[in-house]
């Protein structure tokens, strides 16, 4: 590896510059002629019908350009969740509809020349609701004589519509009933887990407009740009050929934005009203009008061997996806799938019931399913190890899957397809859980899970997590990249960078492969009319997928500059290598990239452009130990994380400083989906705390000293052997903190968010227990 | 009501603006062309729209632009001097503090002011100041570090030489209310 000089490197983002300036780069930094105005009206009712609506008043307000109802567009089912076609969600969605399923729901839509005449229009639109009752319980929304959410003919892929269930998954390997009659220790618990929203800084935001061409520009923060053009395309009932999607710089998103959120409706506005509409919301709108993370109840039943070797594990989830069921079964079977085969086990179940509520929709959020498996999994495999004296880290090297081995569950569990086995190529679990122990001072503080006296308490605890690299069989990524007059390149992506880091960490492997300085590649990304394809920015899979297409792409690029380079030195392009912006030949004679490409352009009249597709037929994981630290005190409640270690697996690091930087993130989403965030619905379907002030996010103060450890593997299927960190981190935080809650007081918290009435609680009921 | 006219300096620049009473500055900011302010939240709780006002960090989306009349405004365009970059700026790239960049902003405007009034700043005086700024992407690790870092630099530059190297100037020009905060701290240390 040390004689790679790109890759590996700590080196600045390419998009940084403009970053620290403030230069024009996000979706709003654009002033157009004539721009309007775009706002929604959202539904003040969790479900009802809309019975009438009148929007001749908002029409005849001054300044008002377009006002639409489920009158003035196509009806066509679709699903908004970004996935691959065709995706493998409900068609339950509509552009807008005679029907609202949560409070913020569609109802109207209106361009106007200022934002004050656009509210004004809202207030003026007269609509009469049919109330219908609100399904808010996910543990009764299937009862029989509960109002059904989804009663419309035309949708599908709806599971079971009239009980309210979008989707269910059952998977089995081996026999979990046989096993568990093996088992000598059963334990069986139940978890919960909140309904966590993004809360990217940025907030969804589209601007889109008809061009010269009178083509469909949408210029908007998305991870999808093309999924985008071609559901858009769909859903207003144009030709894709007459859409054009612009991703700039994006403000975050998390998963946030792996949906089609309000692309359609800000298009269709432009389309009413020939005019560039402007289409954004507040942060309020954030938190009704998004998407949330899938709440989950997880019940887990393992059964153990004494000496610890796992025979049986039964997990069966009930989750609620919300008022529409974008990746409501992709989200839940990785709860399955990417959990549960961390640990070797003959015998595999799992059972999963995804509910519609009358709730804000829940979609993609980092870690997709696996924060809610993993806390779950974690938190239970830290109570056996307990129950049977055996050190955690000793139980979870015993049981956890290596290198070599080979996980079945993936095969049953694809994403709406049947799924491929995963081979694992390259496994640095061990190496995290030893470097993670040591990092985080384990062996001198644990304390055993035995509360002693003492107003604040101390532990440490541990889980371990993995995740994938892409969706094996499905994601794939197009990369093209020419050559110009001084030896530089442009690279087209359709990769999505979201901040990421990824146009610079493509940018390196590009440099690396052929021979050239960081300087040297010009990347461009995610523009649909510019850059090839590219299943966008989520699982993971932007370094290993769309990496190995610029790999691929950059091989062949090389390949053709060898070609006209053994021209000018005379000798077999197979003899050649690239370096240092010049091509060697074996003697030791070289020419320059520029001079190759001056020759090539003027000399041989050709224009030296290469490019290609790449996709993988397995996601190796990257593995991740997470160490947490805690203070409990006693007597708030309150529980305080000084320390936290994370030690990830994530092949090799194309840019190590990035990919700290991910894990970092990663792990303040997680502490604060453990200790503080949980989006509070009341009995009418409002989100009660719709705002920054009462939905907390860590800031600098709160966060604790952060470790973190890249360990290094080569995997075989990545470029360069990198695999992926953008989601792993994220997965152990909650059960690691919880296991230390354990360590330190004795007691077990088995929901999220851990909060300190809780805490309180639950040492209560202990000293209770103990007289 | 009726619009309204005032001045104010941005950057250094003289500016004229007509506004509305209740325009908020933030608005005003981008309206006129200073892209790099940002709306996150418009209630003032996330910190994305902060810019200095005479030297102090102020959430742009909780002051009207006309009670910006007669002030001294710097935004992230008056940070750098064409392309020399701030130490601040220097450091964040350098040290991995940017991700998706868009609390950035924020975070160098109101490191430079925490820099003018406390050079050399404890790791607990960095995260009181960027605990006004929210970021989702980095976890503040590396945004931290960056202005230890940049406190160091300026600290190696000012003793080593007169001027700062690479300094911004129009954060000595522009912000003229950064050598009145030097000698008076506005806030008392925890």
């Amino acid at each position: 590896m040390s004689e790679r000089s790109v890759v590996g490197r700590r080196v600045r983002k390419v998009d940084g510059f403009k970053l620290v300036t403030g230069k024009t780069a996000f979706t709003d930094d654009i002033a157009l002629p004539g721009m309007l105005i775009g706002k929604i009206l959202g539904s003040p009712h969790a479900h009802a019908r809309i019975k009438r609506i009148d929007t001749r008043r908002a029409k005849a307000l001054p300044g008002v350009h377009a006002v639409l109802t489920y009158q003035d567009v196509p009806r066509v089912p679709h699903t908004t969740a970004g996935q691959a076609w065709p995706e493998p969600s409900p068609y339950d969605t509509y552009l807008l509809d005679s029907k609202v399923r949560h409070v913020g729901d569609r109802v109207a839509a209106v361009a106007a020349e200022t934002r004050a005449i656009a509210e004004e229009a809202l207030r003026r639109i007269e609509v009469e609701y049919e109330v219908l009752p609100a399904v808010l319980d996910m543990e009764h929304a299937m009862d029989r004589g509960t109002a059904v959410i989804h009663d419309e003919p035309d949708s599908t892929g709806i599971e079971d519509a009239a009980r309210n269930l979008a989707g269910a998954i059952h998977r089995e390997l081996g026999n979990v009933e046989e096993g568990f009659k093996q088992a000598e220790l059963i334990v069986e618990r139940e978890y919960r887990t909140p309904r966590q929203q993004h809360a990217a800084i940025e907030p969804h935001i589209v601007i889109s407009w008809l061009d010269a061409d009178n083509r469909l520009v949408i210029r908007t923060s998305t991870q999808i740009p093309f999924h985008v053009r071609r559901q858009v395309a769909m859903i207003l009932q144009i030709p894709v050929s007459r859409v054009r999607v612009i991703k700039p710089r994006v403000g975050g998103g998390f998963g946030g934005k792996q949906e089609m959120v309000i692309e359609d409706i800000c298009a269709a506005l432009a389309l009413a009203t020939h005019r560039p509409v402007k289409l954004e919301y507040t942060r309020h709108e954030e938190f009704f009008m998004a998407r949330t993370r899938h709440p989950q109840i997880l019940r887990l039943k393992m059964g153990v061997k004494k000496d610890g070797t796992i025979v049986a594990h039964h997990m069966s989830v009930l989750a609620a996806t919300g008022a529409y069921g974008g990746h409501c079964t992709t989200v839940q079977g990785n709860t399955g799938s990417k959990v549960l085969p961390l640990y070797r086990s003959p015998n595999l179940k799992f059972d999963c019931d995804v509910v519609y509520l009358n709730a804000p929709p829940a979609g993609a959020f980092r870690g997709y399913g696996c924060p809610q498996g993993f806390f779950a999994q974690e938190s239970l495999v830290d109570e056996i190890a307990h129950e049977l004296g055996m050190d955690p880290i000793a139980f979870r090297l015993k049981n956890a899957i290596r290198q070599g081995d080979v996980d079945e569950l993936s095969a049953q569990l694809g994403e709406g397809r049947k799924g491929l086995p995963r081979v694992i190529r390259s496994c640095g679990l061990p190496q995290c859980l030893e470097r993670g122990a040591a990092a985080v001072g384990w062996w001198e503080k644990r304390n055993g899970g035995r509360r002693g006296a003492g107003r604040v308490l101390h532990g440490v605890g541990l889980a371990c997590s993995m995740q994938g690299s892409g969706i094996a069989g499905v994601d794939f990524a197009g990369a093209w990249l020419k050559l110009n007059e001084d030896g530089s390149f442009n690279l087209q992506v359709g990769a999505t960078d979201l901040g990421t880091g990824s146009d610079t960490v493509l940018a390196q492997i590009a440099a690396e492969t052929l021979g050239v300085s960081l300087d040297k590649i010009i990347i461009y990304s995610s523009d649909t009319d510019f850059t090839p394809f590219d299943v966008g920015a989520y699982a993971s899979s932007t370094t290993i997928i769309s990496g190995g297409a610029v790999k691929k792409a950059a091989e062949k690029t090389r390949d053709a500059v060898c070609c006209f380079a053994a021209k000018l030195l005379g000798a077999s392009p197979e003899d050649l290598t690239c370096r240092d912006n010049r091509i060697f030949a074996a003697g030791g004679k070289s020419v320059t990239m520029s001079e190759v490409a001056m020759f090539a352009f003027y000399r041989e009249k050709t224009q030296v452009m290469e490019g290609s597709s790449h996709f993988n037929t397995d996601s190796p994981p990257p593995f991740c130990a997470t160490f947490a630290e805690v203070e409990l005190d006693t007597e708030t409640g309150q529980v305080r994380v000084p320390h936290l270690v994370t030690a990830v697996d994530l092949g090799v690091a194309i840019n190590p400083m990035q990919a700290e930087g991910q894990a970092e993130g990663a792990v303040a989403q997680g502490l604060g989906y453990t200790l503080a965030e949980e989006m509070v619905l009341d009995e009418a379907g409002r989100v009660v705390n719709a705002n920054f002030c009462d939905y907390k996010i860590f800031t600098a103060k709160d966060m604790p000293k952060l470790t973190t450890i890249l360990v290094e593997t080569e995997e075989p299927l990545g470029p360069y052997g990198a695999k992926s960190i953008a989601e792993v981190p994220i997965n152990g935080v909650g059960p690691a903190v919880a296991n230390a809650i354990f360590d330190a007081a004795g007691i077990r918290m088995r929901r999220l968010p851990i909060r300190p009435d809780a805490v309180l609680q639950a040492l209560r009921e202990q000293g209770k227990a103990a007289r | 009501m009726n619009d309204l006219v005032i001045r104010v300096t941005v950057n250094g620049e003289p500016r004229r603006w007509t506004v509305a009473p209740g325009d908020l500055l933030l608005d005003v900011l981008r309206r006129e062309g200073y892209w790099g302010v940002k709306k996150g939240c418009e209630t003032g709780e996330c910190g994305a729209c902060a810019v200095l006002v005479d030297g102090e960090p102020i959430n742009s989306c909780l002051m009207f632009a006309a009670q910006a009349d007669g002030r001294k405004l710097l935004t992230i365009e008056g940070v750098a001097t064409h392309d020399q970059l701030d130490l601040i700026q220097e450091a964040f790239l350098d040290h991995g503090a940017v991700q998706c960049g868009y609390c950035t902003p924020a975070m160098i405007l109101c490191s430079r002011a925490l820099l003018e009034r406390s050079p050399k700043p404890s790791e607990a005086e960095v995260r009181e100041m960027l605990s006004g700024v929210f970021c989702r992407c980095t976890g503040y690790k590396k945004p931290v570090e960056a202005v230890l870092a940049a406190a160091h630099a300026e600290a190696a530059a000012t003793s080593g030489a007169r001027t700062r190297s690479g300094a911004a100037k129009p954060t000595e020009a522009a912000a003229s209310g950064a050598t009145k905060s030097r000698a008076a701290p506005r806030r008392a240390k925890r």
